[in-house]
């Protein structure tokens, strides 16, 4: 019985996301687009996670450089290490660690922002004055992320390769051209569209979930609490799952191109 | 103004209002009587078209907006004016802004315009004009309230007011400022108004129409003195701390 209804909320969750993006792309089309909304969001969206992204980008670039360094060293394939990075960073972990990070960041943020409207009935009040939450809330939140992680990725993109190359030249001591001719041979068409395409598709998720987890919140503050969690965990399972199923999907299809 | 017809809504299975009927007439004062759950807050929202009813009819200024499309509604929202349970002020929002949302939304006016316009709104409302740029939270109860009702009658001179337990949780003496306010707004500018409470004291001062909702149905619709006469029993059981506590029972409503 409990499964059942559990299956029950899924099957509506699911309907109501739906229903929810249709939505949200309904208004992102006509007037009036909130562009004063926009651009907040854009800074604390963007800016404000530029920071965190960094630092990830950084760190993991860096560790994975000298994982794979002494790896490579084994079979005397240290100078592959430039080939190796731009496989990882620009394909998988680039991508992946921003939108995580920026998920962590600004999901439950968005979440717990629409949501404590819901529960003291500023939504309800803003529609009563004709404004329509959604188009108000939601659509410049949703073109903040659209624009703004792929921005971000990029930047997490060059800090990793930077930290890589780091790590390559002073502790591997691999020469400067052979980073740098390793990684630009891997730069290939293919592994930019995957590089590039990832980010929207992940903005997506983080801004669809998370503002509809906001907007169908209930339970006043424990409901928001419970919907901001949610909001975190569904956003980054969902990434993971469609990184995944994007790698096994497109990827084959693009073999010509890398 | 307002018509109801055969109003019936249900939430998860469970009736919230069952075959309701009611009208306010142009310039006319309602109150909504009954205890917390009744359903009293739920025909607010039927009447804004802020939820659907499953059966029935909502009529405002002689139009059907049962089915009406979200575009449509937005026209007719501008009619009236909503204070919602709590005043649900935008929290990240100032005082100013508050006031001035509607105008900034849906009107060409300059930022100085609606300033303008919000400075003479909380001058209506007996309040300081220091408090424009102030936040809600630095707000007592009673001030975030009037600060909502300046909110909802900034809209274009709207024909309807709909109060959501305007009083409920405030001191005597805010209290007493929100009844006046409400008192004021209907006589000065003649609108239609629906007020919903449990607070009977107020709802005499505000009001001489009465409806008595108990589980989503109503048990009672008239006027002070049929109020006070009827026998139905909900409505002698609720009425009954108001009738033990007053010696003599105001008749009509105060200006």
């Amino acid at each position: 019985m409990g499964h059942l209804r559990g299956f029950k909320r899924f099957v509506n969750d699911i309907q109501g996301l739906t229903f929810f993006c249709l939505k949200m792309f309904r208004y992102s089309v006509g007037r009036p687009f909130y562009f004063a909304e926009f651009m907040d969001q854009m800074y604390f969206l963007g800016v404000g996670s530029l920071f965190l992204v960094v630092l990830t980008g950084m760190f993991a670039g860096q560790a994975i450089a000298l994982q794979f360094s002494i790896e490579l060293a084994d079979f005397g394939s240290k100078n592959y290490l430039g080939r190796v990075m731009a496989i990882a960073i620009l394909r998988e972990l680039g991508p992946v660690l921003t939108a995580l990070m920026v998920a962590a960041r600004v999901s439950s943020g968005i979440t717990a922002e629409i949501g404590s409207m819901k529960s003291s009935e500023q939504l309800d009040a803003m529609r009563a004055f004709g404004v329509e939450p959604i188009r108000k809330l939601a659509v410049p939140r949703f073109w903040a992320l659209m624009i703004m992680l792929p921005v971000l990725t990029i930047i997490c993109d060059f800090v990793a390769i930077v930290g890589g190359y780091i790590v390559a030249v002073f502790i591997a001591h691999i020469s400067p051209t052979a980073y740098w001719s390793n990684f630009i041979d891997k730069v290939s068409l293919g592994n930019i569209i995957i590089g590039t395409v990832k980010p929207f598709l992940f903005a997506m998720i983080i801004a669809s979930v998370s503002c509809y987890l906001g907007f169908s919140t209930s339970g006043g503050t424990k409901g928001v609490g419970r919907s901001t969690t949610d909001s975190v965990v569904a956003s980054s399972i969902n990434i993971l799952f469609i990184n995944f199923a994007f790698t096994r999907l497109v990827v084959p299809h693009l073999r010509g191109l890398m | 103004m307002i018509r109801l017809e055969n109003i019936n809504f249900a939430y998860r299975d469970e009736p919230v209002l069952q075959d309701v009927s009611f009208s306010v007439g142009p310039g006319e004062t309602k109150v909504i009587l009954g205890s917390s759950g009744s359903g009293k807050s739920t025909i607010l929202k039927i009447i804004l078209g802020l939820v659907r009813p499953q059966s029935g009819r909502v009529f405002i200024a002689g139009k059907d907006v049962t089915n009406a499309r979200e575009g449509q509604l937005q026209k007719v929202r501008r009619k009236m004016g909503m204070v919602f349970q709590g005043g649900a002020l935008f929290d990240s929002m100032t005082v100013g802004e508050n006031i001035g949302y509607y105008l900034l939304e849906h009107t060409n006016r300059s930022l100085a315009g609606i300033e303008q316009a919000a400075r003479e709104i909380l001058d209506y409302l007996g309040l300081s004009q220091g408090l424009l740029d102030v936040l809600p939270d630095e707000l007592s109860g009673g001030m975030q309230r009037r600060v909502a009702i300046g909110r909802a009658v900034a809209a274009e001179n709207p024909q309807i007011m709909l109060y959501d337990e305007p009083t409920t949780g405030l001191d005597p003496i805010s209290t007493l400022t929100i009844t006046k306010l409400i008192n004021k707004l209907r006589v000065e500018k003649g609108v239609s108004t629906i007020v919903v409470t449990h607070q009977i004291t107020e709802a005499f001062e505000m009001a001489d129409q009465f409806i008595v909702l108990h589980d989503g149905r109503i048990v009672f619709d008239g006027d002070t003195d049929g109020l006070l006469r009827c026998r139905q029993e909900y409505v002698r059981e609720f009425l009954q701390p108001y009738l033990a506590s007053v010696k003599s029972i105001p008749v009509g409503p105060t200006e």
